[in-house]
């Protein structure tokens, strides 16, 4: 086994001139690969195939991969890294959103513009004319790093002869084996992925572990050797993607009586230097940019945008925490300006079963937010909270405010998606009579291996310790999709379902299994089907729901199989002196189908708020000549357990009718309502509307320091 | 040199300087010490020297000669799991497993030190430990669980 190290772009964006390598390490025993020594296609295959493995005559951003080196001392190739001298003619860069947008330098296409959406239901723009009413607002959020704690890391063999093996820390074996087919130029049954354990990822470890093991098994390619690559925590922070930076603007029309006539929303994320993932995640935040309202007219313009930052890439939400935020946001604007309370112009304006979103999508699940908003506000006694701080904060100290937001997330891939991924699952008996379900589905913490187990034992009626789970193997499993999009449950656990009422059906055809039968029956009639008839093995694959359509060129139909639906409630304390914000007590109530593993489900939902109580106000990556300035845990602040608050998390039940036992998505739910709850529980404590996020004390002091010098 | 681990005696050799945390990893295969930020942060690679919660990414080997060093490796009795393990397989205080064995340790310090920790004393005792799963609510249930028990 020998270490590799990867050297990245010195400068900013620029033409390569040269590349040497200083005296001081015996350079002939290192393992060197430039873009030169890529043997097929030096592009990482995702959506628009434009991000090169290794940086070639230019480099996009200062993050960027040119060389690798490999060695047996791993200590010598760090010393080595520091050694490789790289020459980097600077071109222009892009920043920001607006030069990027003003076209000041074309860095990517044409237009410096991903992927653009737009979305337009009704009439706007009579709609605005008729309205009663029009606000507007803006709001920003920040890059936010997933933070893992186990940083990336990959091994790989490679050779002509038997092709590439990689294992490592990911979310999306198949993922991975897509980008290093054209990397080889190797047939698929030549790239082999394997999944190990894995330490977190939420949305860190989709795209760009496909870059690492590329890294990994060009070294091994070159070298003859088994290669470990593993990424140190800096590394893994500034060159690894984050969450879009966003900003959305929002122009609201409405009636006196508070009902929602118009909605104008132009939502635009920054992608940084290649397209990776920017397009899917725009297309989530579009559809969540309008919430869960009910509005007659609403236009969308959408743009995930160019710049020479690190490609930002996916992260739990996928682009609608961002939209999210802005919404929720925005919502509590309105509200003040009709002089209505929030709740009562959300309530006024809730999507009903029959009624449809943004997309068109008439919602036929029973849906009942008014019901969901009452029973959390009672829960956080959320009015006499509120009339406590309206009479305490004028002559107090602290400022203690309580607000909420409510939202809505769909589940599974967007639109068509699920139908082009056409996932699979099998599961097959062994020959001791266990079950064993092969799926590409990763265990990553959110507890994968314990829901599959537990749907497949319900789906069999047989013993939980009776099934097993094939490691996540390109050469054994079948793609059943990616980890990613809150659809492991609802629709990898529906095949899981599907297939294992298959395996049971073959089994009783067969005569050896009765139509009732004990765990002990199920498995005896298992071993002797597998010893003395053959494999017995069953898949389940994708199949939509009935009456689903979606139009990609319009963005209108059935964006999602499911939402989950959810509101959230924050009470805060503001210091003025120290500008300190301190969360006192969450409330995340939510509906999620049937809740189907409640511990796993609390803990999803926990750890997601936690995660956005970061994105909210700790976070904070500060950039620094287009880089990442803060890349260590010491000065990139998550939250610790002295920094949280209770979350107390409560689960209404409506069953899903196509989620295996009912249960719907709800992975990525807890990241979305969270920041806004925040900020309109600090407007509610201040008086000021922040509308940019992390709120980072500095912020905070922005505001508020002038008035306190005032007063 | 000479180093105690979980009540064996192992004889060192490598350099000084050497982090405790890659020659328990490396030289000892004792993998379930993590690394997760290689400053002293994250606390995931969290041992106890002495009865004391170190991380063990910033002790230089040498300060352990002669110490006895507990890792995850060690806190079982055979196969039955201690108080603190069973409690966090029971209510969901591991999720990816990455902060876990720095989490547990951490969580048996303070339950030396407060046999009958407050929630405050909870959240303090485990604020060296970071988790990105958990949001730790489910952590601190489980330490609250292994009292009981």
């Amino acid at each position: 086994m020998i270490y590799g190290a990867t050297v990245r772009n010195p400068a900013r964006r620029g033409k390569i001139r040269s590349i040497s390598f200083d005296p001081g390490v015996p350079w002939d025993e290192f393992t060197i690969v430039t873009a030169k020594d890529i043997p097929g296609k030096n592009y990482v295959a995702l959506i628009l195939n434009d991000q090169p493995f290794l940086a070639d005559e230019i480099t996009a951003h200062g993050e960027e991969a040119v060389v690798l080196l490999a060695h047996p001392d791993r200590y010598l190739v760090e010393k080595a890294r520091t050694l490789v001298r790289i020459e980097v003619e600077p071109l222009p860069c892009v920043d920001s959103l607006e030069d990027s947008l003003a076209k000041t330098q074309v860095i990517w296409g044409d237009d410096n513009i991903f992927k653009s959406y737009l979305m337009n239901k009704g009439d706007v723009d009579q709609a605005f004319a008729a309205a009663d009413l029009i606000v507007e607002g803006e709001y920003e959020t920040g890059a936010q790093e997933q933070l893992y704690i186990e940083n990336n890391g990959m091994i790989a063999v490679a050779n002509p002869e038997e092709g590439v093996t990689v294992w490592g820390s990911m979310q999306c074996p198949y993922y991975v084996h897509k980008a290093l087919i054209p990397l080889f130029n190797l047939p698929p049954e030549k790239i082999r992925i394997i999944q190990m354990e894995t330490g977190g990822g939420f949305g860190g470890k989709e795209e760009y572990p496909s870059m690492i093991a590329g890294h990994a098994a060009l070294l091994a390619w070159k070298s003859g050797k088994p290669v470990k690559l593993i990424y140190d925590r800096a590394e893994d922070m500034i060159a690894t993607t984050k969450r879009h930076p966003s900003r959305t603007r929002h122009r609201t029309g409405v009636t006196h009586d508070g009902k929602l006539v118009a909605m104008e929303i132009e939502f635009d994320i920054d992608g940084g230097a290649y397209a990776t993932l920017s397009a899917v995640v725009l297309s989530r935040g579009t559809i969540h940019a309008a919430g869960p309202y009910s509005c007659p007219n609403v236009r969308i313009r959408s743009r995930a945008f160019a710049t020479t930052y690190p490609p930002h890439g996916a992260f739990r939400g996928f682009g609608a925490p961002q939209s999210i935020f802005a919404l929720e946001r925005q919502m509590n604007k309105v509200a003040a300006a009709l002089n209505l309370s929030p709740e009562e112009f959300r309530r006024r304006n809730f999507l009903h079963e029959g009624q449809s979103t943004a997309t068109g999508q008439v919602i036929r699940e029973k849906v009942d937010l008014e019901d969901l908003l009452f029973r959390t506000l009672e829960l956080s006694h959320f009015h006499h909270h509120r009339e406590t701080f309206d009479r305490a904060n004028p002559g107090s100290p602290l400022k203690r405010g309580i607000g909420f937001a409510t939202f809505m997330h769909g589940a599974g891939f967007t639109g068509s998606g699920e139908v082009a991924l056409s996932s699979v699952v099998t599961v097959e008996a062994t020959i001791e009579g266990t079950v064993r379900i092969l799926a590409a589905s990763t265990e990553i913490g959110q507890g994968t291996n314990t829901i599959f187990s537990q749907i497949a034992a319900d789906a069999l009626q047989i013993d939980y310790s009776l099934i097993e789970l094939a490691q996540p193997d390109t050469s054994t499993v079948p793609n059943s999709g990616p980890t990613v999009a809150s659809r492991t449950v609802m629709v990898v656990g529906k095949l899981v379902e599907a297939a294992c009422i298959g395996l049971k059906q073959i089994l009783i055809s067969s005569g050896l299994l009765a139509q009732t039968y004990t765990s002990e029956e199920f498995a005896e009639a298992a071993a002797e089907y597998v010893e003395n008839i053959g494999p017995l093995r069953a898949s389940g694959e994708y199949q939509p729901p009935p009456n689903v359509f979606w139009n990609d060129e319009t963005y209108q139909g059935d964006a999602y199989g499911a939402y989950a639906w959810a509101v959230y409630v924050a009470m805060v304390t503001v210091d003025p002196i120290t500008y300190e914000v301190r969360i006192d007590d969450f409330v995340a109530m939510q509906e999620i189908g049937k809740v189907i593993h409640p511990v796993l489900a609390m803990g999803q939902i926990e750890g997601g708020v936690a995660q956005a109580i970061g994105f909210a106000l700790y976070e904070r990556v500060a950039w620094k000549n287009g880089r990442m300035a803060n890349g260590q845990m010491t000065n990139y602040i998550m939250p610790t357990s002295a920094d949280l608050p209770p979350i107390r998390v409560f689960f209404a039940e409506n069953p899903y009718a196509y989620g295996p036992s009912g249960a719907k998505g709800i992975g990525e739910l807890p990241m979305d309502g969270v920041a806004p709850a925040i900020l309109n529980a600090i407007e509610h404590a201040t008086g000021v509307a922040f509308n940019q996020i992390p709120l980072v004390p500095e912020l905070v002091m922005e505001s508020l320091l002038p008035r306190n010098r005032h007063a | 040199m000479q180093i105690r681990v979980n009540g064996v005696d192992h004889s060192i050799d490598a350099p000084p300087m050497s982090r405790l945390l890659d020659v328990l990893r490396e030289d000892l295969r004792l993998t379930g010490v993590k690394e997760g930020c290689g400053e002293g942060e994250c606390g995931a690679c969290s041992v106890l020297i002495d009865g004391e919660l170190v991380n063990s990414c910033l002790v230089p080997v040498l300060q352990v000669e002669g110490a006895s060093i507990t890792t995850i490796e060690g806190v079982a009795n055979g196969d039955k799991l201690n108080a603190v393990q069973q409690a966090f397989l029971e209510y969901g205080g591991a999720q990816c497993g990455i902060c876990t064995p720095g989490m547990i340790l951490a969580a048996m310090t303070l339950l030396d030190q407060y046999p009958n920790p407050s929630l405050e004393q909870i959240k303090e005792g485990l604020a060296g430990n970071l988790c990105r799963c958990t949001g730790y609510m489910r952590i601190f249930e489980a330490v609250m669980q292994a009292v009981q028990e």
